[in-house]
């Protein structure tokens, strides 16, 4: 353990209201904590910034899956197991229990919460891409009340976030009647498990006949954030999926997105799969 | 450093209440081991990684390196020490030692937890299901063959 | 009487604890008023110290504070050239090099403490890349930066490669590779000059620890003893560098005067310990039209770090291993070991030879198709046979078929058809599939002179209640050490399993029966145990026991009236040469080994065009390692080794920024899990070799020998490309199916 403890609190509150009221007070001062295995790897280093952390684990509403008419609502807290778990998911939004499936080991799919993945703000999540591909909108509270934005402009940069120091995620809501595109789903990992993305792809699409109606592509870990394809979206929105499409939408993919040289991989492999991924998945449509 | 946060927790470890104290944020994996003298959890990475910590808390599987002390309240935690029943080893304690599923040892604690959680989960996994099983538990002696062997024959008991 | 147990899975001995968390590790031992210690190291890879600085936030009163000024004897490393300090006094030669040492009962303080602390580094020009060494601008070891070389030359390679019909170069790199033992390195110690120095902790050898804490602390033998605690897996990792965290933590001990606890976390670990060198092998080979091998010419490099450590012995077994399982009449190898500054590369299983029997089977399969021949009927033409002389000068005396190995190895993997439907289907796949094969051989035991000049000793010890305890400093590290010495013994005994036990290493009361390294183990060590045991039971012939066999109760009656009549019983073995080997250190020529194991090895890969990621899909292993003692064992020897290798090959890649490892976390430095390995399959040919144990030979290391250029030959056969380097990764792929494309 490198990080010095005394310089660090975690503070447990009593209930919800208790805990908006505590960010309402010191808003800034308190970092929200939820299953703990981001924050506790960065303990682990000597590399979470110290202070004050507020312990949301026990925050019966922030749990819980509701399967409504138009969407299903997650709550914050839903661990990465019981997304995989849930029956309606599996069958309307199979891209997001693939990602979960793929996100860890089972131990930290059992502590991994759907709201730590996208407070994280890593561009390297696997959750967020298959999120875009459900039109998911994001429940902000705070003692002002209930905010909801969508997910696609929640990211604002690099661990940038639309969430105001007062305000935490409250649940996630995705778009049922999906379950008949076409979706596709490819975490490219530096192993087949407990691997973190080199990059990650999520596509949907719903065709009739030669002519695709509407189309959702996103990636993950080749952007400061994850994102969708709206370039490469619109060269196949529309249209027929014929080689000429193709081409065209894996060409302007190159615009959408901005991949860098990292440790884990570099910017030319990233490009160059990212739209040989893109093909595979239109081509197959 | 007399003003750092300090906690009490209550909580039941292989069937026994106790109470553990420390910095809310403290390790699990570091309690267990300090407090309680439960060695058999062992750290091999401290990142979530590797698995070697693996305990079960109320019955699921967790890194307790990445568990902070105050997420522990009022839970059943069980770790390696609480697997057999009295001088009966668990099946699965048993393969691993019949198949040669343990090498070096230093990740088979977190292994038989892990391969617990399965069984409890699943009792007739397939092969496909015990390799996903054990993905998050990292073991660099076996090539993870005989472990394979070894939850698979377990089942069988 | 029941048989003896040779040839039986017994189960490890020390199962049961492992399996209920009860084997105490180092980190499981708390001692009673203990300190904890740390490691404040280099922030630069080269320069003079200009100062060290305490912040004024610490309370530093509180802490033993241990600096190279603090040492009572000689400040180095006791090895081979004994060039590394214990911890830097002017200068540093890498990153994280050892400076200064603390103590203190509270871990986070500590932790907190040595972020004040500033070591100020005037940084000179350094050395991060074999040719940066090679180039000599700048020089960062000796005149040469060069720790060793080695040249040896069998025929006239001038004169053969300039006739031979075909001549196929080729250059060849591997990378560094982390051992990544699951249990990090730590120590205890408690030392005083009153009561001098134990040690104890994670290791392989304990009598390396000991010598190098004699000439630290300037103290004789028997004031210095070190004891293993169980330990969570080696591979060469926990060979020579154990040496320097026991002197670190006794600096601590004997000036703070309380026990001290060493533990590295993983990261440190990392960053600050040994790894497999990194290497360069150059291939010239000369083949006629019909696929003989007339001149091999080899030269091979290796990166040792900054301090030459055990660089000379890996380079050692390296260049012997390079020209492989083949016999050719002209032959040269060359090898150098050069000086960088990056932490001094070590022990890593397989020791040099699986750097340069990459390049080579690589090489091969090159040669092979530049004379248009398979890979198999290429090698098949070559083999070296008994009664060849190796590239050193050895005679082969033992039984080799490589054919045999060779011939099962492609049944069982259904080679031919395989390799025949892959290249017809592949032009239609998206991800293709591959088929490579790999013949390779390890020498057990130490190379040339070195087992003569270790004299090994191993001592059995038997009580009057009819208990024998073997005493050796050889270390269980997970391999099956405590198993086999049992089952050697007690069938040498011609008693029951249970009647033996293993005493813990710990140098004051074992012999010193050398390190547990080089696939000796068994080898050589239980040989010795076997010699020790016949001497224990002519002893007992004394007091008429007599026969092939003996239940418990006549075998202690027998050691009980042994000892009331002539006192202790106990018989001692030592190393003697087996007859007719020769060695020669001047020409570095002769029997390189005693024995060799055997081996042909086949993997089988899908390479995704789209991601180029390549997994291996099955794995056959087929061996001749002469008498199997303990099949479930040995079975998981090889697996493992395998597995390692899988990682080597394709995905364990150290990201280096000026001589430091920057990925030094499990999260990006990645080994295989559960889910990326295939089936492993493996098969033995057992040929009883005399000298070994009921015929046993080494077989520790072989398996990390075959399967990179088995994989690379595989991806090649897949995607139509010519890998050269490890790791294989998506990346570098990409490029090489780029480049091919054009």
């Amino acid at each position: 353990m490198r990080s010095f403890l005394p310089a660090f609190d975690l503070h447990e509150p009593a209930d919800l209201p208790d805990a908006l009221g505590i960010l309402a007070r010191e808003p800034g001062q308190w970092r929200p904590f939820a299953g703990g295995t981001d924050l506790m790897v960065l303990l682990e280093a000597g590399k979470l910034p110290p202070g004050r952390y507020l312990s949301l684990w026990h925050l019966e509403p922030l749990r819980g899956i509701t399967v409504g008419d138009d969407e299903i609502v997650l709550g914050a807290l839903t661990t990465y197991t019981e997304v995989m778990e849930s029956a309606a998911l599996r069958s309307e939004c199979p891209l997001l229990c693939r990602a979960a499936a793929e996100t860890g080991g089972v131990a930290t799919q059992n502590r991994g919460t759907i709201g730590g993945n996208i407070a994280n703000a890593s561009p390297a999540a696997d959750t967020p891409p298959a999120l875009l591909i459900y039109d998911a909108m994001v429940d902000l509270v705070s003692v002002r009340g209930v905010r909801r934005v969508p997910y696609d402009r929640f990211h604002l940069g690099y661990k940038q976030m639309d969430l105001a120091p007062d305000e935490l995620i409250q649940a996630v809501r995705v778009r049922r009647g999906r379950g008949n595109w076409l979706q596709s789903w490819r975490k490219v990992g530096t192993r087949r498990a407990q691997a973190i993305s080199k990059l990650c792809f999520a596509g949907a699409l719903e065709a009739s006949g030669d002519i695709v109606h509407d189309v959702r592509i996103a990636f993950g870990s080749v952007a400061p954030t994850v994102v969708r394809a709206a370039q490469a979206e619109a060269a196949v929105r529309g249209r027929p999926l014929d080689g000429d499409t193709i081409a065209a939408s894996t060409a302007a993919l190159a615009r959408d997105i901005s991949p860098i040289d990292d440790l884990r991989s570099t910017a030319s492999y990233r490009l160059r799969v990212a739209q040989n991924l893109l093909q595979q998945f239109l081509s197959n449509g | 450093m007399s003003d750092a946060p300090q906690v009490s927790v209550e909580c039941q470890v292989n069937g026994s209440t106790v109470v553990l104290r420390g910095h809310p944020m403290d390790r699990l994996l570091a309690v267990l081991r300090l407090q309680l003298g439960l060695t058999g959890t062992k750290e091999g990475c401290g990142e979530g990684e590797c698995g070697a910590c693996s305990v079960l808390i109320d019955g699921k599987l967790v890194n307790s390196c990445l568990v902070p002390l105050l997420h522990v309240r009022h839970t059943s935690i069980t770790t390696i020490e609480g697997i057999a029943t009295g001088d009966r080893l668990h099946a699965v304690q048993e393969a691993f030692i019949a198949h040669g599923g343990a090498q070096c040892g230093i990740c088979t604690p977190g292994m038989v937890l892990a391969a617990v959680s399965l069984l409890a989960r699943n009792p007739e996994p397939s092969l496909d299901d015990v390799r996903t099983a054990l993905a998050g538990n990292l073991c660099r002696c076996t090539g993870y063959m005989r472990i394979f062997t070894s939850v698979l024959q377990a089942c069988r008991q | 009487m029941s048989e003896t147990s040779i040839g039986l899975s017994r189960p490890r001995r020390e199962g049961h604890a492992k399996v209920t968390g009860q084997a105490r590790y180092v980190d499981d031992f708390v001692l009673p008023g203990m300190l904890h210690g740390i490691t404040v190291r280099s922030p630069a890879a080269r320069g003079l110290i200009r100062r060290i600085d305490f912040g004024p936030a610490i309370p530093w009163s509180e802490f033993t504070i241990v600096t190279a000024a603090d040492i009572p004897g000689r400040n180095r490393i006791a090895l081979i050239v004994d060039d590394q300090p214990c911890l830097a006094e002017d200068r540093v030669n890498h990153p994280e090099e050892p400076v200064v040492l603390l103590a203190h009962a509270d871990r986070q303080l500590l932790e907190e403490a040595r972020r004040h602390i500033t070591i100020d580094v005037a940084a000179e020009p350094a050395v991060f890349s074999v040719d940066d060494a090679l180039d000599g601008t700048t020089i960062v070891w000796g005149t040469d930066n060069v720790f060793k070389t080695y040249a040896v030359a069998r025929g006239d390679i001038d004169t053969a490669l300039a006739s031979a019909p075909v001549v196929v170069e080729g250059e060849y790199e591997t990378g560094a590779q982390e051992q990544l033992y699951i249990e990090s390195n730590g120590m205890i110690a408690t030392a005083s000059p009153e009561a001098g120095v134990t040690v104890r902790g994670s290791m392989q050898c304990p009598y390396y620890v000991h010598k190098a804490l004699m000439a630290l602390f300037d103290l004789p033998e028997h004031r210095v003893r070190v004891v293993q605690t169980e330990t969570g897996g080696g591979f060469g990792g926990k060979e020579e560098y154990p040496s320097i965290i026991a002197g670190h933590v006794a600096l601590l001990a004997w000036k703070s005067g309380r026990p001290v606890k060493l533990i590295y976390d993983r990261a440190e670990d990392m960053v600050a310990t040994t790894k497999r060198h990194p290497s360069r092998t150059r291939h010239r080979t000369g083949v006629t039209h019909d696929g003989r091998l007339v001149a091999m010419d080899v030269d091979f490099t290796i990166d040792g770090g900054a301090y030459c450590t055990l660089s000379p012995v890996v380079l050692s077994r390296g260049t012997i291993h390079a020209a492989g399982p083949y016999s050719c009449p002209n032959t040269r190898l060359r090898g150098r070991a050069v000086a960088t500054n990056a932490p001094p590369h070590g022990a890593f299983r397989g020791f040099g030879a699986p750097q340069s029997l990459f390049a080579l089977e690589r090489h091969m399969d090159r040669v092979a198709a530049a004379v248009g021949l398979s890979p198999e009927e290429f090698r098949r033409r070559n083999f070296i046979q008994t009664g060849h002389t190796s590239a050193v000068g050895q005679v082969m005396r033992e039984p080799i078929d490589m054919n045999a190995l060779l011939d099962r190895a492609l049944t069982l993997s259904e080679y031919h058809a395989k390799r025949a439907r892959f290249t017809e289907i592949n032009p239609a796949l998206r991800v293709r599939k591959g088929i490579g094969l790999a013949s390779f051989m390890h020498g057990a035991g130490f190379t040339g002179s070195g087992e003569d000049h270790l004299r090994s000793i191993v001592a059995l010890e038997a009580d009057a209640g009819g208990r024998v305890k073997v005493l050796s400093s050889n270390t269980e590290i997970g391999q099956g050490t405590n198993t086999i010495f049992a089952q050697i013994a007690s069938s040498a005994l011609g008693v029951p399993d249970d009647v033996i036990e293993i005493a813990p290493p710990d140098t004051a009361t074992v012999p010193n029966s050398g390190p547990t390294v080089a696939s000796r183990t068994c080898m050589v060590v239980g040989k010795l145990i076997e010699s020790a045991a016949h001497s224990l039971r002519r002893d007992l012939e004394k007091v008429g026991l007599e026969g092939e066999r003996f239940d418990v109760e006549t075998f202690r009656r027998a050691c009980a009236e042994y000892t009331t009549r002539f006192g202790t019983l106990r018989a001692t073995a030592r190393y003697s040469p087996p007859p007719g080997l020769r060695w020669d250190d001047e020409t570095y020529t002769g029997d390189a080994y005693g024995t060799y194991a055997w081996a042909v090895y086949v993997a089988e890969v899908s390479v995704d065009t789209a991601t180029f990621e390549t997994h291996v899909d099955d794995f056959v292993a087929v061996q001749e390692v002469g008498r199997v003692i303990n099949p479930v064992l040995a079975m998981g020897q090889i697996e493992g080794g395998v597995a390692q290798a899988i990682g080597w090959a394709l995905y364990e890649r150290i990201v280096w920024r000026e001589g430091r490892m920057v990925n030094a976390e499990m999260t990006n430095y990645i080994m295989p899990t559960s889910l990326d390995l295939p089936p492993i399959r493996v098969y033995f040919e057992e040929r009883p070799y005399a000298q070994g144990p009921w015929g046993a030979k080494g077989i520790g290391e072989l398996p990390m020998d075959g399967p990179a250029p088995a994989i690379a030959n595989a991806v090649a056969h897949a995607t139509g490309t010519d890998p050269r380097a490890l790791p294989l990764t998506p990346e570098s792929l990409m490029a090489l199916m780029e480049t091919a494309r054009v």
